[in-house]
């Protein structure tokens, strides 16, 4: 059993006792996970003609109900203070964290719409690992439905696994959930049905980069447990302000902080630590990356947020600098090798790597301002990219299938398929944050926060590399609107009424948290007078401790 | 001038209490709607869309009509109603409400607005007729409308500035409606750029307003005047004149008026004569607290209405298309409105009330011109036209009734109106009131010289006809609103000026009239009757030079007068050379720093951007060993700079 405080840590005890767990906190977890587990038992029991569509709708309505009780967790927080521990306080349930595993949840079942999508066998995933696609072998594997439908299941575990990362309260229950998130992304990057060897490729690098980055992470807590005595964040934060367990044990924490980031900053996909994005965006199947792009994202940003503001909210000094450096290079280094980039995935992968790097201002922040900002941001831009993917999925080789990720292939794309180049163009717009979409209020959110908080070079920083991105977004609008069609034009599908709604989905978010942000951005944290706080630390009321 | 304005004389304004006054908003909305309807449905409305856009400005009117009645039955004091449609903008400190506001003075142009606005709707069916374009043309009058009636229904600054702009936007799209003729397009462009020297004006001045009392809503602002300091009140009310010289055509915005003329002659009627061009006036009267607190700036106001006054009608003596004389004539009839605006209370209601006149009289001179011009093949030069009389005998007899009126014939609506700017000006006292008051006078008779030149041009001597003309009588969607607008050229000036019903009416809003009403003292007056025999002597020399003798089709060099008035008193040489060529140089010199300079810099930037990215990007070799490797990197980074940065 974990020790819960610095007392207890000292004088471990050992009981006999059951754990008095109250499931009704815990439903929307345990929903996800039994899914999950039927999913198995599906793959086990169902007839293989019946797999797929059993398996989507059981993913669909285990996400859909654990929204649900989500959202009435919402209504039901208590009125004083920021909100509960449940299960021997490794877990909390609180405002960042309902907000963040309500959107994961949405923006999950968005993406199983297209993962679910698979019109004449044009699916994004494999038949069978072993298959050469559209080959006999593999048209037999459809034709007997032997497909892999274990896709679902795997989701649903990755799911779980980032709803556990906003929600985890002390660091160990945070690893579980980044390799119960991790694990089955892994595999779910090597099954895309084109381009096999590259996408088996890319979940090798990832796996092997992620196994690297757990051991930094792995680190940084132990050298956090020398410090404070617990991997409790409360605690940690405690022996933050009031001192370690020994003397002069201030390196420790201070190395904890920066091996417990660069894991985090992996996940996120942060510069240095960001180089298995393009490869991994590019290598797998797109829905997948639509899923990685925005609900990992936001888990990763969720844990990290509260790492940062609990756990490390009483050192708030020492790791900005950290932070500022990261950030910094993030803007300046994705943004400018974003300009060359010649694949739709690529480029998208590195504009999630430039937006990594401006929520990171917000990070910096360290107030009420910028914990809301950050949150505003991660769902309009999770809405977005999850949009701008269901759109790279339609646009197909003209011969082969496969996804036509060359940019000059796209040229005008606008002329053949208006409304498809109009959405792209629209997710584009907001991805380089022109007003009247999301990605304006998220960007103007997380600046206006960065600037109160005196950091004004970031934002600076920032607001140049805004205007160098701003350039090969919109030069891919005018590619789609303005240039002659390819001389290989690709071959544009129909979305069918999943691919659609994910696209209506993208276009809706993007348009009404950019016209109407006033309900969701005043609504993300406590009033101000609550959100006060000394110099150097994090307002306690945004987060459970 | 002193001011005789108090707090008294302003009424409270109360808030809509349900009725027809809390749907007010619909005055706007039914023509809005019509626009929106025509010009989103496409060829689809084409059968019927001008009888929609009619029926949009007929409800209108009828909203209009009963908005008034309810308001009639108020007392005066509660006569002046908040309307709160919605909130529109709110920024911080920065709150603005869409809210209207129904009081006399709104409720007077919005009853002239659609009800001019109506007749001419109806009007353009016949003139329109034979035009493919017919049903855009109805959306976009549908849309001034509505403009328009944002611009005197706002309760706000802010606001108005919208229906400002709406009307503008409405005017540079219907000036530029033949679109097809260089010329038009040309006469709508330079009609949009001078519009924004005065839209900058009148939207420097609002920001001024809203610095200095934290609000741009009327009663607020006007309740606060007093407390702010005349310089401020002085520099907002010149910039707010900037505004009404823009879009009223007053000196020196006044050039854009008389090419606005390339648009169809029921455009000209109702936007450049009896509305549009008025909303200067509407917004110095509206604006009158604010003039007030600033006798400087109201004296400019009326230096500028005197200069356009007589600019305006040595303009129109010398002009022989018969559009632009009528369009010197608006210049002067507004500069008459503009003085009297610019006398203070004393003049205010006798500028309404000429205004609204002169809506009627002008529109259906302009309709009858329209009427020449449709049976003349277009035909607008007047030395060309001649004894139509007889040929177009109800065209002929409206417009006989708008020039009677327009001249001041005792007892017909201009009269009763250009006589009380003519006493308001002498009223106001001392040498300006004397001045102001001899070129009202001196006016009244250039007005009767070159009105009478177009009637005489047009209707009596010789036939000058084109070879191929055949004038006919126009149809009867044509004479019917000309009929009207004759009906109330004759009695309307009666109606509103016996007893100062208008001015009663307006009191609340405008301060009560100064004197008692008094017939015998208007037509007995030295200065009336100095107007009056100016009137006879300038019909005379009009009779004698263009009834009594031949007039050539061609027109003579004529004097430097007349030159220089055909030149339109080189209003365009003077823009063109103090304006037009140095900002052409100035843009020649900006292209040229942006091409060299600011793009040098640009490219250059670009240039070095995509450089680094090339080299950065072999950074992503594709080997996970390598990524690692940058991993471990960026992991000693993290950890140097924390511990660097904390423990150093």
């Amino acid at each position: 059993m974990i020790p819960l405080s610095l007392s207890e840590a000292q004088t471990p005890t050992v009981t006999t006792q059951a754990p008095d767990l109250d499931y009704g906190l815990l439903s929307p977890l345990l929903v996800v996970f039994a899914v999950g587990v039927l999913g198995v038992l599906v793959e086990a029991f169902v007839s293989p003609q019946r797999r797929r569509i059993t398996q989507l709708v059981l993913a669909l309505l285990g996400i859909g109900a654990a929204f649900v009780l989500t959202v009435v967790q919402v209504g039901a927080l208590p009125a004083e203070g920021a909100g509960l521990t449940v299960a021997f306080a490794t877990l909390v349930v609180d405002r960042p964290a309902l907000f963040f595993q309500g959107v994961i949840l949405v923006l999950a079942l968005v993406s199983l719409l297209l993962i679910a999508e698979d019109r004449d066998g044009e699916g994004a995933f494999t038949a069978q690992a072993a298959a050469v696609p559209g080959s006999e072998e593999e048209r037999a594997h459809i034709l007997a439905g032997t497909r892999h439908t274990e896709v679902y299941p795997l989701v649903m575990f990755a799911v779980l696994g980032m709803q556990l990362f906003t929600a985890a309260n002390d660091f160990l229950t945070m690893f579980i959930a980044l390799e119960v998130m991790s694990l089955p992304l892994y595999l779910l990057c090597g099954l895309a049905r084109r381009r096999r060897l590259f996408s088996q490729e890319a979940a090798l690098k990832y796996f092997i980069l992620g196994a690297f980055s757990s051991a930094f992470f792995l680190f940084g807590i132990a050298m956090v447990y020398g410090y404070a005595g617990s991997v409790n964040f409360a605690d940690i934060n405690r022996a933050g302000s009031e001192g370690g367990l020994i003397e002069g044990g201030g390196p420790l924490l201070l190395a904890g902080i920066a091996l417990v980031g660069v894991g985090l900053l992996f996940k996120v996909g942060t510069v240095p630590f960001h180089n298995w994005k393009p490869d991994v965006y590019q290598g797998a199947p797109t829905p997948v990356t639509a899923l990685m792009a925005s609900g990992t994202l936001v888990a990763a940003f969720g844990a990290l947020l509260r790492v940062f503001y609990v756990a490390f909210g009483a050192s708030v000094e020492q790791w900005r600098p950290m932070l500022w450096v990261v950030a910094i290079l993030t803007m300046v280094v994705a943004a400018v090798i974003a300009v060359t980039q010649r694949d739709i995935k690529r480029l998208l992968a590195y504009s999630s790597v430039v937006h990594a790097g401006f929520i990171l201002t917000a990070v910096v922040a360290a107030s009420a301002d910028g914990l809301a900002g950050a949150m505003f941001y991660l769902a309009a831009y999770g809405f977005t990219t999850v949009g701008a993917f269901a759109v790279v999925t339609l646009v197909r080789n003209p011969e082969g299938g496969a996804e036509a990720g060359d940019l000059t292939q796209w040229a005008g794309l606008g002329r053949t398929s208006p409304l498809l180049a109009a959405s792209l163009g629209l997710f584009l717009l907001a991805f380089a944050g022109i007003p009247l979409t999301s990605g304006f209020i998220g960007k103007f959110a997380v600046f206006e926060a960065a600037v109160a908080a005196g950091a004004t070079p970031l934002v600076v920083v920032g607001v140049l590399s805004s205007a160098v991105t701003a350039f090969f977004y919109v030069r891919i609008i005018v590619l789609m609107f303005f240039a002659e069609p390819a001389e290989n034009a690709p071959r544009v599908l129909r979305p069918g009424a999943l691919t659609g709604t994910v696209v209506g989905v993208g276009v809706a978010a993007t348009l009404l948290l950019g016209v109407f942000p006033g309900p969701v951005l005043d609504n993300l944290v406590p009033q101000p007078e609550e959100t006060t706080a000394a110099e150097g630390t994090v307002p306690e009321a945004l987060f459970m401790r | 001038m002193t001011s005789m304005l108090a707090a008294d004389v302003h009424a409270v304004t109360t808030a809509a209490d349900g009725g027809v006054l809390s749907y007010a908003w619909l005055m706007i909305a039914l023509p809005l709607l019509g626009a929106a309807v025509l010009l989103l449905g496409g060829r689809r409305t084409n059968a019927w869309g001008h009888w929609l856009a009619i029926a949009a400005a007929l409800a209108s009117f009828v909203w209009a009509v009963l908005s008034l009645v309810q308001l009639l039955g108020r007392t005066p004091e509660e006569r002046s109603v908040s309307v709160h449609v919605y909130q529109w903008i709110k920024v911080g400190g920065f709150d603005i409400d869409l809210s209207l506001l129904v009081d006399p003075l709104s409720i007077t142009f919005a009853l002239l607005i659609t009800g001019v606005g109506s007749l001419i709707h109806i009007y353009s069916v016949g003139y329109m007729a034979h035009d493919e374009n017919r049903r855009r043309f109805f959306a976009y009058l549908n849309l001034f409308v509505a403009a328009m009636l944002v611009l005197v229904l706002a309760d706000n600054y802010a606001v108005l500035f919208l229906g400002w702009e709406g009307v503008g936007l409405a005017s540079y799209l219907l000036i530029g409606f033949w679109q097809h003729k260089p010329s038009a397009a040309v006469a709508a462009k330079k009609a949009f750029l001078i519009n924004r020297v005065g839209d900058i004006g009148l939207l420097v001045s609002i920001m001024l307003l809203f610095t200095t009392f934290g609000t741009v809503a009327f009663s607020p602002v006007f309740g606060a005047v007093d407390g702010a300091g005349q310089g401020v009140m002085t520099a907002v009310g010149l910039l707010l004149l900037l505004g009404a010289c823009g879009k009223s055509a007053q000196l020196p915005l006044q050039a854009w008026l008389l090419d606005a003329m390339e648009g169809p002659t029921p455009v000209s009627a109702l936007i450049h004569a009896a509305t549009m061009v008025t909303a200067g006036v509407y917004l110095i009267v509206r604006s009158g607290p604010i003039f007030e607190a600033a006798p400087t700036a109201q004296l400019v106001v009326t230096i500028v209405g005197a200069a356009t006054l007589l600019a305006g009608a040595i303009i129109g003596c010398a002009k022989d298309d018969i559009k632009k004389a009528l369009a010197g004539s608006t210049m002067s009839q507004i500069g008459y409105m503009t003085l009297a605006a610019g006398l203070g209370p004393i003049g205010y209601a006798a500028a309404i009330a000429h205004l609204v006149t002169h809506g009627f009289f002008k529109a259906g001179l302009f309709l009858g011109a329209g009427s020449v011009m449709h049976a003349m093949n277009d035909e607008v030069d007047m030395r060309r036209y001649g004894g139509l009389r007889t040929v177009m005998p109800v065209t002929f007899a409206t417009f006989g009734a708008g020039y009677l009126a327009i001249i001041g014939v005792p007892f017909l609506s201009g009269w009763w109106t250009k006589e009380g700017i003519i006493q308001a000006a002498f009223d106001s006292g001392g040498l300006t009131g004397q001045i102001l008051g001899w070129v009202t006078v001196l006016g009244a008779g250039l007005t009767a010289f070159y009105m009478s030149r177009i009637m005489f041009l047009t209707f009596f001597g010789e036939k000058r006809w084109a070879e191929d003309a055949h004038p006919h009588e126009s149809p009867t969607t044509m004479t019917v609103p000309m009929i009207v607008l004759a009906v109330g050229s004759v009695a309307l000036g009666a109606v509103l000026v016996v007893n100062y019903t208008l001015a009663h009416f307006l009191a609340p809003v405008v301060g009560a009239p100064h004197h008692e009403f008094d017939l015998v003292h208007m037509l007995t007056s030295p200065y009336s009757l100095a107007a009056l025999a100016l009137m006879v002597v300038g019909v005379g020399y009009a009779w004698l030079r263009y009834a009594r003798s031949e007039v050539p089709v061609t027109a003579p060099k004529g004097n430097f007068i007349t030159v220089a008035a055909r030149e339109e008193l080189y209003g365009n040489a003077i823009n063109e050379g103090l304006f037009m060529r140095p900002g052409q140089q100035l843009t020649r010199a900006a292209v040229a720093f942006d091409d060299h300079a600011v793009d040098g810099v640009v490219n250059g930037v670009a240039r070095s951007v995509r450089a680094a990215s090339e080299n950065l990007r072999l950074m992503q070799t594709g080997f996970a060993r390598s990524y690692a490797l940058t991993m471990l990197f960026g992991a000693a980074v993290v950890l140097a700079t924390t511990l660097g940065v904390n423990l150093a």
